[in-house]
C-alpha cells in the first residue's frame, strides 16, 4: 500500500502516420512525449490542456486501453505496462474510466440493465437475481431509478447517459477512476449536477480521480492538484490553490487569463497568445511553447526545459525559473 | 383499422416505431401485399392450386387462358397457374436460403476482417474481392458446374455469390463502429474481442444487414430463375419460374402465355422485395434521429 | 431610446416531426440596437440557434415560422420574397457559424470562397476601372516618349469619363478585382500570410484560421448586423481568446451591431453590452450586462450563474437547478420554468408571465416581480 496510487514515469506515446500506397510510416504524432507525475491515494488530480496536448492519451495509457510506446506506469506499486492479459484483467477491477461523449459511450442497442450489469457478468461477479440487485444499487447511487432499467440509451438526455456511464464505471468497485472530459458535452446546469455527484461519490467511496478537461474552472473546482499539459509535455504541476494564486509558466498564465470572470466590475488583462497551436506531428524545437511565448530567450529554442521543483511541490518546466 | 393503428402506436413506444412509418408509405404497403400474396401461395399451395402441377394432359396442350385454366396450359398440358403457385415455394426457398448462406458466412467474415484489421483484413478482403470480381451469375454457374445441377446446388451457388456482398457491408459498419467509445468502454471492463464483436458491434449493424437481405432475396430469386432458365437449377419436371420461361421460348409465337406469366411473376416477386427493401432502408436508419429531433 | 436595428416580436417557430409538433420558439421578443453587441444566452434546446436562423429565414425543414414579425431597419423580413432575402443575406445581415470545418466548402480555396461573397453582393465595376487605369498608367510610364503614348492617354481619359457608367466586365477582371478585395478583408481579420491563404484549402488551415476565414466572408460586405452563432465553441481556449479579441476590434472599427448567440456566459460577460436569457423557446430576462450579472432577477438566470464553477469564488458544492429541460412537444402551461422553480407560486402554473421592468432597462418574465 503506497501513498502514490498511480505513478507515471517517462511515459511516451507516438502514433504512426501512415501514408502512400503501401501505407508506409511517414512520421509520428508525438502525442505524449516523456511525462512523469504521480497521483496520491484519495486525491483528485486534474490534467488540463488544449486539443493536441495529449491528455486524453495519458488517461487511456494508464488504463492500457492504448499501449504506451515506452515508459513505466505503476499502479499501487505494480508495473502496469508489463502485465499480460490475464493479470491485466484482474487489475481492471481497480481502475475504470468515464468517457466524454455521452452519445457514443453507451451501446445503442443494449438496455441500461445490460450496460451497467455487463462488467459484473463478464467478470462473473454476480448473476441472476444477485446481478439485478447490484445493478439497481448502482443506479440508485448515481441518481437514477428503477424504471430506467429497461430503457435504451437514446431515450435519455445527455446528463442521464453520463450517469449511466458512471454507474458502469462503479460496477467493479474500482479504486481509481479516469474521468475523460465527462462534462464537456453537457449543459452548464447539468454539469453542475454531475460535478456535485462526482464529488459526493468520491467522498462516499473513497475514490481517486484523474480528471481530464480543457475547462480550467471545472478542473480547479474538482481537483486537489493540477498538471498543465502542452503538446505532449507537462509544463507545470502544483496544488490547485497555489496554481490559482500564482502561475509560473507563461502558458499557464495565458490559460488562466482566458477564464472568463463573470463579474463585469472586475477587469483583468487577457493574455492573447499569438500564433497557432503547433502540430503534434512536428513539435517546435527546444521548449515547445517558445514560438508563442513573449518572454522567450535564445536558450528556449535550443534546449528543452526539464520539470523542476521550485519548492512546495510546485514543478515548472521553464528556463526562466 | 383503428384498432390496428392503436396497436401500432403502442408498438411505437418500443423500438418498433419503425413499423408505423412503413405503413405510412404507400409503396411499402404495395410491396407487403405482394409479398404476403406470395407467402400465402407458397404455404397453402396444396389448397389453392386448382390442378396438380405435374399432371400431364396431352389433349390440352398449349391452351390459351380460359375459365378452366385461368392462365392456360403449357406444352405438356399442365396448368400454368398451378405450376406458378408451386413454383413460388421453390423460388422463395432459393431466395431465402441463398441469403441465409450469405449471412452465415459473410457476416462473421466481414466482422472479423473489419475488427481485426491488418493482415487478416487484407486476406479476407482479398478473398472477397476475388469473389466479387466475377459476375454473380457466372460465379453461380461455375459452382453449379462443379457441384452438379440440382435445386440444392443452385441455392448453394447463389449463396456463395452473395457472401462477399454481406462481408463488405458488415466490414464497413464494423470499421465505423470500432472506434466508438462504447467499444473502448467494453474493453475497459474486460470484455473479450469475441464478445465485443458479437454483443456490441454487430447488433448495431443490423439496419444495413436487414435492408441488404431483402434486396438480395430479390436478386437471389432472379439468379435462381436465371439458372433455371439455363437448365442448371431445378430439374424438370419441378415447376420453377425460370425453367418455365426457358421451356416456353420455343412456343413464343404460338402460345406466348407460357413465357409471359412466369416472367410476370418473377417481376412481381422481385418488385415486392425491392419495395420492401427500399422502405426499410429509409425507415431503419434515420429513425432514431427523426423521433428525437433536437433543436 | 433610439429605434432598434433589429426587432423581433412574438416569433413562433414550430417543427413538425413524427413524434409531434415541437414548439421551438413560443413568442420571442428581441431587440438589437445599432452599434451595440447583444448576447443571446441559453442552454441546449432553448431555441437560440433557431432564433438566429429565423432572422435569416434559414430555418431547416421540418421547421416553419408560424407567427411573428422580424423588423430589420423598419421592414418585416418575414414578408420578403426569397430573392429579396438573398440580397439581405451576406450583404446586410451576415452570420458566422459554429463549426468552420463544415461551413467551408472543402473543394474550394479560401480565396474563391471569400471572393464569392464579394462578387455576389458588390458592384465591382469601380474596382475594375481602377485596376485598368493602374495598368494603363504603368504602361504609359514605360513608353512615355513613343507615339503610342497618345493612344494610351486617350484610353485613360475615356476610362475616367466612363466611371459613372459600368463598362463591360470580363470574367477575368471580376476575378482579379474580387481577389484584391478578398485580400483586403483577410488583412482586416488579421489573418497571417493572407496572400498564401488565398490559395489554400480549408483542410490545410487550423481551426482558428478557418474561423477567421468565415468571419472574413461575413464582414466582407460590411453588414449592418453580424450574428455569431456559437462561433467559438469548437475552438481551443487560447484560440477562442484570439477570435473574441478580433471580434471586439472589428466591432470598434466597423461599428457593426452584433448578436452573439452562445451558451457560455463568460463570453457574454466579456463581449456584450446587453444580454438576453432564453429558456424553452421564450426570452425570460433582458438587461444590460452589468445589471444581469450583478442582479440576476429570474430564478433560472440565478441558477445558471450559480451552477458555473468560478475561479475566483471557490465553493464546495455548485448550485443545481433541479429537474431537466422540458419537452417542447408538450411544454408546461403558464411559465415554462415553473416545474423546476423553487419559488413557483400557483399563478406560475397557469399564466405565462409578461416582461416586467425590475430596474432601469432590466426586464424579467417572472411572476415574482410586479403586480
Amino acid at each position: 500500500m503506497t501513498d502514490k496510487l498511480v505513478e507515471v514515469r517517462n511515459l511516451v506515446k507516438y502514433f504512426p502516420i501512415k501514408g502512400g500506397i503501401f501505407l508506409r510510416t511517414l512520421g509520428f504524432v508525438h502525442a505524449v512525449d516523456s511525462i512523469s507525475f504521480h497521483i496520491k491515494r484519495g486525491e483528485a488530480f486534474g490534467l488540463v490542456g488544449e486539443s493536441g496536448c495529449g491528455k486524453t492519451t495519458v488517461g487511456r495509457c494508464i488504463l492500457r486501453l492504448i499501449e504506451p510506446t515506452s515508459g513505466e506506469i505503476y499502479f499501487d506499486g505494480l508495473n502496469v505496462v508489463q502485465l499480460n492479459d490475464a493479470e491485466m484483467r484482474k487489475l481492471r477491477y481497480k481502475m475504470q474510466m468515464v468517457f466524454q461523449n455521452p452519445y457514443a459511450s453507451l451501446n445503442p442497442s443494449a438496455r441500461v440493465h445490460a450496460i451497467v450489469g455487463e462488467p459484473l457478468l463478464i467478470n462473473r461477479i454476480a448473476k441472476g437475481e444477485d446481478l439485478d440487485k447490484k445493478v439497481l444499487e448502482l443506479l440508485f447511487k448515481v441518481g437514477l431509478s428503477e424504471d430506467h432499467l429497461n430503457r435504451f440509451p437514446h431515450e435519455f438526455s445527455g446528463g442521464q447517459r453520463q450517469r449511466i456511464g458512471i454507474a458502469r464505471a462503479l460496477a467493479l468497485n474500482p479504486e481509481f477512476i479516469v474521468l475523460d472530459e465527462p462534462t464537456s458535452m453537457l449543459d452548464v446546469s447539468v454539469q453542475a449536477q454531475m460535478l456535485n455527484l462526482l464529488k459526493d461519490l468520491q467522498k462516499e467511496l473513497q475514490l481517486t480521480y484523474l480528471f481530464i478537461s480543457h475547462n480550467l474552472s471545472v478542473i480547479e473546482h474538482m481537483s486537489n492538484r493540477i498538471a498543465v499539459m502542452y503538446i505532449g509535455k507537462i509544463v507545470e504541476i502544483a496544488e490547485a490553490r497555489e496554481i490559482f494564486l500564482e502561475q509560473l509558466h507563461p502558458y499557464t498564465q495565458a490559460l488562466f487569463s482566458t477564464v472568463p470572470i463573470l463579474d463585469p466590475d472586475m477587469k483583468r488583462d487577457r493574455i492573447i497568445l499569438g500564433g497557432e497551436v503547433p502540430n503534434p506531428a512536428n513539435p517546435p524545437s527546444g521548449c515547445r511553447f517558445h514560438p508563442r511565448c513573449s518572454l522567450r530567450i535564445p536558450k528556449c529554442k535550443e534546449i528543452e526545459p526539464k520539470l523542476a521543483d521550485i519548492g512546495n511541490e510546485h514543478l515548472v518546466a521553464c528556463h526562466l525559473l | 383499422m383503428r384498432k390496428i393503428i392503436r396497436r401500432i402506436k403502442w408498438l411505437e413506444k418500443a423500438r418498433l416505431g419503425a413499423f408505423v412509418k412503413i405503413l405510412e408509405n404507400r409503396m411499402a404497403i404495395l410491396g407487403i401485399i405482394i409479398l404476403l400474396a406470395f407467402a400465402f401461395s407458397a404455404v397453402f399451395a396444396d389448397f389453392i392450386s386448382p390442378y396438380d402441377p405435374l399432371h400431364i394432359d396431352l389433349e390440352k396442350m398449349l391452351e390459351k387462358p380460359s375459365t378452366k385454366h385461368i392462365l392456360g396450359t403449357d406444352e405438356l398440358g399442365r396448368d400454368i397457374l398451378s405450376r406458378i403457385i408451386y413454383g413460388t415455394r421453390i423460388s422463395l426457398m432459393i431466395g431465402v436460403i441463398s441469403v441465409i448462406i450469405g449471412l452465415l458466412f459473410g457476416v462473421p467474415l466481414g466482422a472479423v476482417a473489419g475488427y481485426c484489421g491488418g493482415k487478416i483484413d487484407n486476406i479476407f478482403m482479398g478473398i472477397t474481392d476475388v469473389l466479387l470480381s466475377f459476375p454473380s451469375l457466372l460465379l453461380a454457374i461455375a459452382i453449379v458446374a462443379v457441384l452438379g445441377t440440382s435445386l440444392v446446388n443452385a441455392m448453394i451457388a447463389i449463396g456463395i455469390s452473395q457472401i462477399p456482398v454481406f462481408a463488405r457491408l458488415v466490414r464497413g459498419s464494423v470499421l465505423s463502429l470500432k472506434g466508438r467509445e462504447f467499444v473502448e468502454a467494453a474493453k475497459g471492463v474486460g470484455a473479450t474481442n469475441f464478445r465485443i464483436i458479437f454483443s456490441h458491434i454487430l447488433p448495431n449493424c443490423l439496419a444495413p444487414i436487414i435492408v441488404q437481405s431483402t434486396l438480395l432475396i430479390a436478386s437471389g430469386i432472379i439468379a435462381g430463375a436465371g439458372l433455371g432458365f439455363l437448365g442448371l437449377g431445378a430439374q424438370p419436371p419441378t415447376p420453377e419460374w425460370g425453367a418455365m420461361l426457358s421451356r416456353g421460348r420455343i412456343y413464343i409465337r404460338v402460345a406466348p402465355h407460357i413465357c409471359f406469366f412466369p416472367g410476370l411473376t418473377i417481376m412481381l416477386a422481385v418488385l415486392g422485395f425491392n419495395l420492401l427493401g427500399d422502405v426499410l432502408r429509409d425507415v431503419l436508419d434515420p429513425r432514431l434521429r427523426m423521433l428525437k429531433a433536437r433543436i | 431610446m433610439t429605434e432598434p436595428l433589429l426587432s423581433i416580436r412574438n416569433l413562433k417557430v414550430h417543427f413538425y416531426t413524427y413524434a409531434g409538433i415541437v414548439k421551438a420558439l413560443d413568442g420571442v421578443d428581441l431587440d438589437v440596437y445599432r452599434e451595440e453587441t447583444s448576447g443571446l444566452v441559453g442552454e441546449t434546446g432553448c431555441g437560440k440557434s433557431v432564433t438566429s436562423l429565423s432572422i435569416l429565414r434559414l430555418v431547416p425543414n421540418p421547421g416553419k415560422i408560424v407567427e411573428g414579425k422580424i423588423l430589420f431597419q423598419g421592414e418585416n423580413l418575414l414578408e420578403k420574397s426569397e430573392e429579396e432575402m438573398r440580397e439581405i443575406r451576406g450583404r446586410k445581415i451576415a452570420m458566422i457559424f459554429q463549426d468552420p470545418m463544415t461551413y467551408l466548402n472543402p473543394v474550394l480555396t479560401i480565396g474563391d470562397q471569400v471572393a464569392e461573397a464579394i462578387t455576389l453582393h458588390q458592384d465591382l465595376s469601380e474596382e475594375v476601372i481602377r485596376m485598368r487605369i493602374d495598368e494603363l498608367q504603368k504602361k504609359h510610364e514605360q513608353i512615355y516618349s513613343s507615339p503610342n503614348a497618345e493612344k494610351i492617354r486617350a484610353k485613360i481619359e475615356k476610362l475616367y469619363l466612363t466611371k459613372k457608367a459600368s463598362p463591360k466586365l470580363s470574367w477575368w477582371d471580376v476575378k482579379k478585382a474580387s481577389m484584391k478585395r478578398a485580400l483586403q478583408v483577410l488583412n482586416l481579420v488579421r489573418m497571417p500570410y493572407p496572400e498564401r491563404i488565398l490559395n489554400l484549402y480549408p483542410h490545410e488551415l487550423s481551426g482558428g484560421m478557418r474561423q477567421r476565414a468565415l468571419i472574413a466572408m461575413s464582414i466582407s460586405c460590411n453588414p449592418s448586423l453580424l450574428i455569431a452563432d456559437e462561433a467559438t465553441t469548437f475552438l481551443d481556449v487560447t484560440i477562442q481568446a484570439q477570435i473574441l479579441h478580433l471580434l471586439n476590434e472589428l466591432r470598434q472599427e466597423t461599428k457593426t451591431s452584433m448578436l452573439i448567440v452562445t451558451h457560455d456566459l463568460g463570453i457574454v460577460a466579456e463581449m456584450c453590452d446587453r444580454v438576453l436569457t432564453m429558456y424553452a423557446g421564450v426570452i425570460i430576462e433582458c438587461a444590460k450586462t452589468r445589471s444581469l450579472f450583478k442582479n440576476p432577477a429570474h430564478p433560472y438566470t440565478r441558477g445558471l450563474l450559480g451552477a458555473i464553477p468560478k475561479l475566483h469564488q471557490k465553493v464546495e458544492k455548485l448550485e443545481m437547478i433541479p429537474g431537466t429541460v422540458p419537452d417542447l412537444i408538450h411544454p408546461p402551461a403558464g411559465c415554462k420554468f415553473h416545474p423546476r422553480c423553487l419559488l413557483a407560486k400557483d399563478i406560475c402554473k397557469v399564466e405565462r408571465p409578461g416582461m416586467i421592468e425590475v430596474e432601469s432597462n432590466h426586464f424579467v418574465a417572472c411572476h415574482l416581480y410586479g403586480a
